[in-house]
């Protein structure tokens, strides 16, 4: 039942991991500069959503999602958000106090 | 000697599990990596719920203990282990294309490019160490509380983090290695894949990890 | 019983009986094998735990008695709650019966990952090693529950049932990873996801929250150590800390985890109550979506374990509503069952004694789970009697009871051998006895106001406590008089031929019992639903 040979979809090119590579650069440099600004309390949420933008980059083209059958992609979503509520419900306590 | 001899698993049973030798399931070994991630998102994930709930507790303090660590090494860790992430998923294209010298070459970058990394985080641990703040060190115990817990998530999140990318750096070799044996090939791809998917991961959480410890100060 | 008639084809063997010795066993990488080993540990710490529940509730027989000091009286309480919860009852159904019979009612050789299956039972007794030696040091005097900054600073041994902890937590996402990858890949083709057994419905569930909950308390504990012993600043408040976060941590997989207790149970319920009214389950997808809500739902509300600890009011409520709306899931169960046994054609055989002593059972923990839910309420209950009363009730009158029913429905399939009935019978009727006067009298006790985990009391509750005591010798009877019944059809119970002893429609009841090692002789049948009675009976 198992399939031996899955569908393998065509090899991804070389180039669209170098373009993702200069995207996570200079999204980095961006990061680092933002930081020396004085922001205070937008610098932890800009840094955050930079993150973010990183993090789904490596995970949609490093981690191959974005090519991959749904099943992972809603496994994914499946524990980003119970992750979300996890904090949500932990700083419904923390903010509230 | 048993008479059932003959009989064995294999000529009972037509279709075998992912484990078997000549039945092989890339797509389970897949399945299984990923819900592998899963447990270590929620195991570095838990650490980010502690430095939320105290960002939030000891605002003031975390951003001084945040100035404390050096901007540009972590920049400079962040860029690397980017690079490594690169090279990473060059290795596994260049093995989707058979070409076993190119992806020796690329793994070989990334293990180095993971040492490097792991070579400037002792360097900053030591400099933290001579500067006696470490853990229970007089200095750190003198230090205001919000601090202290800055410092105590400092060396809990880099070293479990530090002790990943290690574990990352023996599969890349055990991928190397396996690639030499020929167990890794073209059409038998799940061993690097899914140690690339761990190595990703763990840039992914560093890629977390940098701005919060480094740039909120 | 006589003579066994002659088989018509030549005996394949059984997954027992191929390749013999201990080493075959301790390096097999069959599921069946795998299942059956960690029988023999969980039924081991099983008897370990009560031995230290009937040992500590000695000292409650009369208030001041003092041949167990009080500091005995915390260790013992201590380890009772580690071994019953991580050694005993979480691994429990899915660990023997997930992993023995998942593959066979999907129509699967073998799970997804057969050598991490063999990992996980060593992880399992490494645990239980662990576990068992912080003995030599004392043992723990936390509570099962490790609150800092106790934890933190406790002369007694913190170390070893941590690490214990953290290695059965590793056990368990290896098998709850197993089976996932199992049901999505391994499937029998003409098998969809709506003709499933109900059984894998519920063990799919509790897989995912294994895999998403244990690793926060893996780390949790990871944390007390780093600070217990190297200082690092976590959790202490003379360092920062905050000693409630510990508890959002904890509680986060702990309670989690009395689901992934119940889901797998309420699982056995779904399989063994049709079988045994001869009708098919009523609302086949109700009971599936609740096994996911449950599950989701119910890694929600941990906060209600929480309410006096200084939560804010916001959480409060909102992990109060959270707490009602998973028992909703839970009744749509419990109807459901109902109503399948509704003009059902009904056997009461051992199996479905248990079954329908978890329902009764299971419904008061329930019921009393609403009044520790309700914020009011709890402010009154929490802490005291009543607290133990309510999760006994439900962990062991609800999951460890399906577990008797489960062996005692499995049995046949997993030993060839038929246990003797009025055994069975007696047993489960004095367990009853026993259960309930153990516990029941520590719900008044905590109404009463009388504390939990206190080795002492006040002479005014000495009626409960003492009833309590005498009941659970009972209990202890009747647990030695099941055990040692389907120990003994080991030996000499009667061999059944037969696949099919109880009518059930699921897949294993297609293959030999014991099944040989590649789990079918033919390839198996699956014109029929799971739940489609009636099938042809084959008396033991």
């Amino acid at each position: 039942m198992a399939a031996q040979h899955e569908k393998t979809h065509p090899p991804v090119p070389y180039s669209l991991y170098f373009k993702v590579w200069i995207a996570l650069i200079l999204l980095t440099v961006l990061t680092v500069s933002v930081s020396y600004a004085n922001m205070q309390q937008a610098r932890i949420l800009t840094a955050l959503m930079i993150a973010a933008v990183k993090i789904l980059l490596v995970v949609l083209y490093f981690m191959h999602i974005r090519f991959e059958r749904l099943l992972y992609t809603y496994m994914i979503i499946v524990v980003i958000v119970t992750y979300g509520i996890f904090v949500s419900l932990t700083f419904s306590d923390y903010l509230y106090r | 000697m048993s008479p059932h001899a003959a009989l064995t698993p294999d000529t009972l049973a037509p279709h075998a599990s992912a484990a078997h030798a000549e039945h092989y399931d890339p797509v389970a070994c897949k399945i299984g990596m990923w819900l592998f991630l899963f447990t270590e998102v929620l195991l570095f994930g838990t650490l980010f719920i502690v430095f939320a709930v105290y960002l939030t507790l000891h605002h003031f303090d975390f951003a001084s203990g945040s100035r404390q660590l050096d901007k540009l090494l972590g920049a400079a860790n962040t860029m690397i282990l980017l690079t490594s992430s690169l090279t990473m998923a060059l290795a596994i294209a260049a093995m989707q294309r058979s070409n076993r010298r190119l992806s020796v070459a690329l793994l070989t970058a990334t293990l180095l490019l993971g040492l490097a990394f792991l070579g400037i985080k002792a360097h900053e641990w030591h400099h933290k160490f001579e500067h006696d703040l470490y853990p229970r060190s007089a200095t750190m115990l003198a230090n205001p509380y919000g601090q202290q817990v800055f410092y105590g998530l400092y060396y809990t999140m880099t070293g479990l983090h530090a002790l990943h990318v290690i574990v990352g750096c023996g599969a890349i070799v055990s991928a190397m290695v396996l690639i030499r044996l020929g167990r890794v090939r073209a059409d038998r791809i799940a061993f690097i894949d899914n140690t690339g998917l761990y190595w990703h991961l763990v840039d992914a959480i560093w890629i977390l990890l940098f701005p919060l410890f480094y740039l909120i100060g | 019983m006589t003579s066994i008639p002659a088989p018509l084809t030549p005996a394949l063997p059984t997954y027992l009986d191929v390749r013999r010795g201990l080493v075959s066993w301790l390096t097999t990488t069959d599921h069946k094998r795998i299942g059956i080993m960690y029988l023999c540990g969980i039924l081991f710490f099983f008897l370990f735990g009560a031995a230290m529940a009937v040992t500590f509730r000695l000292k409650l027989y009369s208030p001041g008695l003092h041949f167990i000091s009080n500091e005995t009286y915390n260790r013992l309480l201590t380890l009772h709650g580690v071994t019953m919860i991580f050694l005993v009852i979480i691994p429990s159904i899915p660990a023997i019966f997930g992993n023995f019979f998942l593959p066979i009612m999907l129509g699967a050789r073998d799970v997804a990952f057969p050598r991490l299956n063999l990992m996980s039972w060593y992880c399992y007794m490494t645990g239980g090693l662990f576990a068992l030696t912080s003995i030599a040091y004392g043992g723990p005097d936390t509570g099962w529950t490790f609150y800092v900054p106790y934890s933190l600073r406790t002369s007694g041994n913190v170390l070893l049932p941590i690490l214990a902890a953290f290695i059965l937590g590793w056990s368990s996402i290896l098998t709850g990873l197993n089976f996932v990858t199992t049901v999505h890949r391994l499937r029998h083709p003409a098998m969809s996801w709506f003709r499933m057994p109900l059984f894998i419905w519920s063990l799919y569930a509790t897989a995912w929250v294994q895999i998403i909950a244990t690793p926060v308390i893996a780390i949790t504990l990871v944390m007390v150590l780093l600070e217990r012993f190297m200082g690092v600043a976590l959790f202490d408040p003379s360092r920062g800390g905050d000693p409630v976060l510990f508890q959002h941590l904890f509680w986060t997989y702990s309670h989690p985890a009395v689901y992934i207790m119940i889901l797998p149970a309420m699982g056995v319920v779904s399989e063994i109550i049709p079988t045994f009214s001869r009708k098919t389950i009523f609302g086949y997808k109700y009971i599936a979506f609740s096994s996911v809500a449950i599950a989701s739902i119910g890694s929600l509300v941990w906060g209600h374990h929480m309410f006096t600890a200084g939560m804010s009011d916001y959480a409060r409520v909102t992990f109060s509503f959270l707490t009602f709306l998973v028992a909703v899931p839970s009744a749509v169960k419990v109807f459901n069952w109902l109503a399948t046994m509704y003009r059902g054609s009904i056997y009461l055989g051992p199996p479905m004694v248990f079954t329908l002593m978890f329902i009764f059972l299971f419904s008061i923990g329930g019921l009393t789970g609403l009044i520790l839910g309700s914020l009011a309420t709890n402010i009154h209950v929490h802490d005291t009697a009543f607290v133990p009363a309510h999760f006994h009730y439900t962990m062991f009158g609800g999951a460890m009871v399906v577990f008797f029913g489960a062996m005692h429905y499995w049995w046949p399939k997993m030993f060839g051998r038929m246990y003797h009935f009025g055994r069975a019978y007696a047993s489960a009727v004095l367990f009853f006895i026993g259960f309930n006067l153990t516990y029941f009298p520590l719900f008044l006790a905590g109404v009463h106001g009388m504390p939990r985990r206190y080795a002492d009391y006040l002479p005014e509750f000495t009626v409960y406590h003492r009833t309590s005591t005498i009941g659970s010798w009972i209990m202890v009877a009747a647990l030695l008089l099941m055990i040692g019944n389907l120990i003994a059809a080991l030996f000499n119970g009667k061999r059944i031929k037969d696949r099919n002893p109880w009518g059930g429609a699921t897949l294993e009841w297609q293959t030999p019992s014991p099944p040989p090692p590649s789990n079918f002789t033919a390839p198996p049948d699956l014109s029929r639903g799971p739940y489609d009675y009636p099938v042809e009976v084959q008396d033991p």
